[in-house]
């Protein structure tokens, strides 16, 4: 049973996330649900972020709810690697379960489970309102529930934004991760290719689950290098897999260069009142 | 016996526009080669389409002197066009410029903005030659255009100043007529008695009608194609968002019946091929975008595997559809039942390697200043390679194999999966 969905309990340093289950058995409905992803999920790295979100939906008192356990991967990189079978059966899963929970609203913060649960289930029964968490930050910032500390560690840092394939050229978001690094007072440095001319991390159609093909350079490299060249004093992802891939382009090529690769969520969390 | 030249140019326009109409027939047929596939949707949105990116070039001013130079050419090209409605008049009835006294006034300001324009293309087209043959752009000496390729685009571009040339050389040579530029090639003619000035006129005139008629049946061969394949693509656009894949009701079909026997209608076939082999196997739309294509290669210039040197080109994907295409509309039109060469688009044109290094970044989709999709037909023939073939490379194999028992493509186990809310 639980009594406040999405707070953090009392005498303890970890989270109490609810699960759909849990709101399910206690008669309630979650405003959203966050949809982890399996990066979100599993990877060391972008667990950070997982609970750098979940954290802010606490603070903005979204009460929220995961699949936990019952959440599967969408199919993304099945799909696009040409998978087709493997992606119907995961997608047919994802949508017995969600519809079942009756499921309307969708925040994640992966790139790729956006664009597959936004554009790809409707055609497959499975109809959700999904936004990105770029765009729910924005609009929890614009509607006042999320507040800054007046000592807003961020404040005047210069900062290169990367769009994330899917999120940009794919969905058209461009603004809202930028505004809501704007409400941080900080100072936006674009790279040679932004928005829609910007360049792939490398990480896209499966090719985060392969070696890359034969070339003269690493993709993540060449993208380093914009963001290195910017002289900014670190890059925002919006994307677990771009944040991987930044972060190693960065390091591989100059160990000396120290630029943090902050999701916009992390930076969020760390700013929030 | 002055009524020869009429018939002779009259037999020269028919031949001229039959060829062509008979060329565009066979083209049509080959692009219908393709599968259906579906264009519902707003068709004001399509319109909007084809008025932004195919009248307005909305892509090309991405880079806005390149942009200018190329619209100098097209409404060049366009408006002069609508002065071979009065050659065509002249050539048949034997008049000379028989629109003039219809015109009056109007005619010599009619012809002058003609002029400026021949001039604008002129210099534009002559500024494309030299950056394509003397300035390193990377994406114009690439190796996709070795051979042919790169032929047909200086023969395009010699063929607009010699058209430009000869229509100016025509006006000049004219003694009744004073035109804004062909007035100041008049020099160059000094000298030269009534006779002389008339031959050179006529020269010039039947070579310029005769350039255009060979210019226009030149197309159909050429990468030229685009100036009238790019309103059709723009319309077909897809105005989906660009991360949204093709479904596969197919397979989704498969999966459904399968998971639920009981919604399986009696006697449901499996589809007999999955994916894209060769280019019958691709939509109508892919097919009529490989004909589109003007080689232009933004797409490779932005794409993240080309520019890091991988043997991918979303350009070279598109020149090899419309060979291959080319080669199999060729057979069928020698023999109508044909079926197979033992070659296909997969493969003998397209290599593994080239598909497997696509991010599906959609920079080539957004680029491209005609709405072609590169992407389609990569993820189509990806498609094949996994579903007809299983052939994958191993990490993607095992990524498969995690989705299907772990549902992550990594090695964890699904009961980890909300183990991160129990971290500090």
């Amino acid at each position: 049973m639980i009594e406040t969905p999405g707070q953090i309990k009392p005498n303890s340093n970890y989270m109490k996330v609810a699960t759909m289950a849990e709101f399910l058995a206690a008669g309630k409905e979650p405003e959203v649900l966050f949809w982890v992803g399996c990066a979100g999920s599993f990877d060391q790295r972008a667990q950070k972020i997982t609970k750098a979100f979940a954290t802010i939906l606490e603070k903005a008192g979204v009460a929220y709810a995961i699949l936990g356990k019952e959440e599967a991967c969408t199919g993304d990189p099945a799909r696009r690697a040409g998978n087709e079978f493997m992606f119907q059966m995961m997608a047919y899963q994802n949508i017995q379960v969600m519809n079942a929970y009756n499921i309307k609203k969708i925040v994640t913060t992966c790139p790729h489970c956006f664009n597959v649960l936004k554009n790809e289930y409707p055609a497959l029964g499975g109809n959700y309102d999904v936004i990105h968490h770029t765009t729910f930050l924005q609009e929890l910032i614009e509607q006042g529930k999320i507040q800054f500390t007046d000592s807003n560690e961020w404040k005047g840092k210069t900062i290169a934004y990367h769009d994330s394939c899917y999120l940009g050229r794919a969905n058209d978001i461009y603004e809202a991760p930028r505004k809501v690094l704007e409400s941080l007072d900080m100072e936006l440095r674009e790279m040679k290719r932004c928005k829609s001319k910007g360049l792939c991390c490398g990480a896209g159609g499966a090719q985060m689950f392969k070696e890359e093909e034969k070339g003269d350079k690493r993709i993540n490299s060449e993208r380093a290098d914009e963001a290195i060249e910017t002289k900014a004093s670190m890059v925002a992802s919006a994307c677990p897999f771009c944040n991987t891939m930044m972060t190693d382009g960065i390091k591989n090529r100059n160990e000396e260069i120290k630029m943090d690769v902050l999701d916009i969520a992390e930076i969020v969390a760390q700013a929030i009142k | 016996m002055a009524w020869i030249a009429e018939i002779i140019f009259g037999l020269i326009t028919i031949g001229s526009f039959f060829l062509f109409g008979k060329n565009l027939w066979a083209i049509r047929k080959n692009i219908l080669l393709g599968k259906p596939t579906d264009f519902s949707g707003d068709t004001a949105e399509r319109w909007k389409q084809v008025a932004l990116l195919a009248f307005g070039q909305k892509k090309m001013f991405g880079n806005p002197l390149v942009a200018i130079l190329h619209l100098f050419v097209y409404v060049g090209f366009i408006i002069i066009n609508i002065e071979l409605l009065e050659i065509i008049v002249d050539g048949l009835s034997g008049k000379h410029r028989a629109f003039a006294p219809l015109l009056g006034d109007c005619y010599s300001i009619l012809i002058n903005s003609f002029e400026i324009l021949a001039g604008l293309v002129l210099f534009a087209v002559i500024i494309f030659f030299i950056r394509r043959n003397f300035l390193s752009i990377k994406r114009l000496i690439s190796k996709d255009l070795n051979g042919w390729p790169r032929s047909d685009a200086n023969i395009i571009l010699i063929i607009e100043v010699v058209l430009m040339g000869l229509f100016l050389t025509m006006n000049a040579a004219d003694p009744e007529t004073n035109f804004i530029l062909s007035a100041h090639i008049k020099p160059l003619f000094n000298g030269l008695n009534e006779h002389q000035l008339a031959n050179i006129e006529h020269t010039a005139w039947w070579m310029h009608i005769i350039g255009i008629y060979a210019f226009m049946n030149y197309l159909p061969y050429s990468k030229h194609l685009h100036i009238i394949l790019a309103f059709p693509n723009a319309y077909y656009a897809s105005l989906e968002p660009k991360g949204k894949m093709l479904n596969m009701e197919s397979v989704q079909n498969e999966v459904l019946y399968a998971m639920q026997p009981e919604l399986a209608p009696a006697g449901a076939a499996a589809p007999d091929k999955f994916g894209a082999k060769d280019v019958m196997d691709l939509s109508w739309k892919n097919l009529m975008d490989a004909y589109s294509c003007t080689e232009c290669g933004r797409c490779s210039a932005a794409c993240p595997a080309n520019l890091t040197g991988k043997l991918l080109s979303p350009r070279s994907i598109m020149m090899k559809t419309r060979d291959r295409l080319e080669e199999v509309g060729m057979q069928i039109q020698k023999n109508p039942n044909w079926k197979e060469d033992g070659k296909s688009l997969l493969h003998d044109y397209i290599s593994v390697e080239e598909l497997r290094a696509c991010t599906t970044c959609n920079a080539c989709v957004e680029e491209c200043p005609v709405s072609i999709s590169p992407l389609d037909i990569i993820i189509e023939l990806r498609r094949s390679l996994i579903m007809e073939e299983s052939n994958a490379p191993s990490e993607w194999n095992g990524m498969f194999s995690n989705i299907e028992n772990n549902f992550a493509p990594w090695k964890f186990s699904p009961d980890d999966r909300d183990a991160w809310t129990n971290q500090a």
